[in-house]
């Protein structure tokens, strides 16, 4: 039996399609997940993002205990609410989730995980948590709703009080404050302004509904893999996972090396796998007829001419560009071109950076 | 609950036919195909003068989840495609019954229509899946 977030009778009410994801019945779409997607790159949309888990991490030694959990490095953030995106590793450097840190204190740090990867997570979390004075508490009794899109603050504007309005006035991005029962933060899943906002159960479907009354458009997975994909962010499980190190995932901007001395959790094998050099992830566009997909076989030649192949871990058409897009994971050495394998005939790509759209517009 | 018209033919790979007044019929995917598949987008369809053969695959419908294979329901000569779809494939979504057609064959053999499920037919497809 999948479990349900609570608001799951407002997507049905709003005529949603639901489907088991990883456990839970969510909602794929409310009819069409393009408009969907158009919504949030020219409007405002919002998402269920109730089952991802949020976890606070308090006590006097929470600073010391996140530095060794993962690759970034908590130290960097030193004004409260600012937030932080990253790897948590096992000791082979392989990334066990991707995940934001929120800073609140130095004795009280929240992150926010996969729902996905829910128990292997907590599981790791509490098992490293032994050797140090901190206590891990998950707070399932918190729903989340994620606001996204060019017009998505000014609607939610109209929703929130005038005492939050007042404490996320100015509000960079990427930072998270507490505002009377709501946590408001700056971050999101797709490219484009907006709010994720983690809110008690109970008052979950009024703010949804308070939302769907100022305009702001149900969106469901099928946007939200599309709008992350263009925005070239990962999916936990199809871009990465326990076999690939985070230098093979995009990721190497978020492992701080720096302080030397800090020995966060999969340092030693990650210093070896980034000597001996490592695959990458890459961008893809084509602009022919056709949709790149999950699992496809990628195929460049180097500069010595000799063939290698990679594979695409994430594929899709990109409703604001036109065509398909991708993120493939290929062998280092490739160059601006590449093919790819569909229908068993080779058709030519385009090889980019993996950022595909950023706030509405072709970003390469 | 999709709708099923009953003055159409239906195939259990999920097309539709309907007689037209020049004698040929005119081919598209069922409402029920289209929600299965989600938004459209891209259509490929056969050329006009092409020969299908029934049973044969001769179209791609490829949508935001996947590329999916559109058999001809009878045999003939494609003698139109739908134009629109190239720009405006979400009319199949919209309209799979009308707008959202894919092409026109002038049947080589009449008795294949025959052969074809009728509403109820189709219906007990959708309702074995």
């Amino acid at each position: 039996m999948a479990s349900k977030t609570v608001l799951y009778t407002k997507h049905l009410a709003s005529n949603a399609k639901m489907v088991d994801f990883h456990g839970w019945e969510m909602p794929i779409n409310y009819g069409s997940q393009i408009e969907e997607h158009h919504a949030v790159r020219q409007d405002a949309g919002m998402f269920d993002v109730s089952h991802m888990t949020v976890v606070d991490v308090t006590g006097s030694q929470a600073r010391d205990f996140l530095r060794k959990l993962l690759a970034n490095d908590v130290a960097k953030l030193t004004v409260t609410g600012k937030a932080l995106y990253g790897g948590m590793l096992d000791e082979n450097a392989g990334v066990i989730d991707d995940l934001i840190t929120y800073y609140l204190s130095d004795t009280h740090y929240r992150i926010v995980v996969n729902s996905a990867t829910r128990e292997k997570d907590l599981a790791w979390i509490n098992k490293q948590a032994s050797a140090y004075d901190v206590s891990v508490t998950e707070r399932p009794e918190l729903a989340m709703i994620a606001v996204q899109g060019p017009n998505a603050k000014a609607k939610a504007a109209t929703v929130f009080s005038a005492e939050q309005n007042s404490a996320i006035e100015g509000m960079k991005m990427f930072f998270g404050v507490q505002a009377d029962s709501l946590f408001i933060a700056t971050t999101g899943y797709t490219g484009e302004a907006g709010y994720e906002i983690i809110v008690p159960q109970e008052q979950a479907q009024d703010l949804w509904q308070a939302l769907l009354d100022a305009g702001v458009k149900p969106c469901g997975l099928g946007a939200r893999d599309t709008l992350r994909l263009e925005a070239g962010m990962n999916l936990y499980g199809q871009d990465m996972d326990e076999s690939i190190n985070p230098l093979a995932a995009n990721m190497g901007w978020t492992v701080a090396w720096e302080p030397s001395e800090r020995d966060f959790i999969g340092r030693q094998a990650l210093s070896q796998i980034k000597a001996a050099g490592t695959d990458k992830l890459v961008g893809l566009v084509m602009e022919a007829k056709g949709v790149l997909r999950h699992d496809m076989a990628v195929f460049f030649t180097d500069e010595n001419g000799v063939e290698h192949q990679g594979r695409i871990t994430s594929g899709t058409f990109s409703p604001t560009l036109g065509y398909s897009i991708a993120m493939a994971r290929v062998p280092n050495g490739i160059g601006q071109v590449a093919e790819v394998e569909m229908r068993k005939k080779r058709v030519a790509v385009k090889v980019i950076a993996p950022s595909f759209v950023r706030n509405g517009k072709q970003a390469f | 609950m999709s709708n099923i018209p009953a003055e159409l033919k239906y195939a259990s790979s999920h097309e539709w036919i309907r007689k037209e007044a020049d004698g040929s019929y005119t081919v598209g995917i069922t409402e029920h195909a289209q929600e299965l598949l989600g938004d459209m987008v891209f259509v490929e369809l056969p050329e006009v003068g092409d020969t299908v053969t029934a049973g044969e695959d001769c179209a791609v419908a490829e949508s935001v989840k996947a590329a999916s294979d559109i058999y001809a329901p009878i045999s003939g000569e494609v003698v139109a495609i739908n134009e629109s779809l190239e720009d405006s494939p979400e009319l199949v979504n919209s309209d799979a019954f009308d707008d959202g057609w894919f092409f026109r064959v002038m049947p080589s053999d009449e008795a294949e229509v025959d052969s074809l499920l009728n509403a109820e037919g189709y219906q007990e497809v959708i309702d074995e899946d």
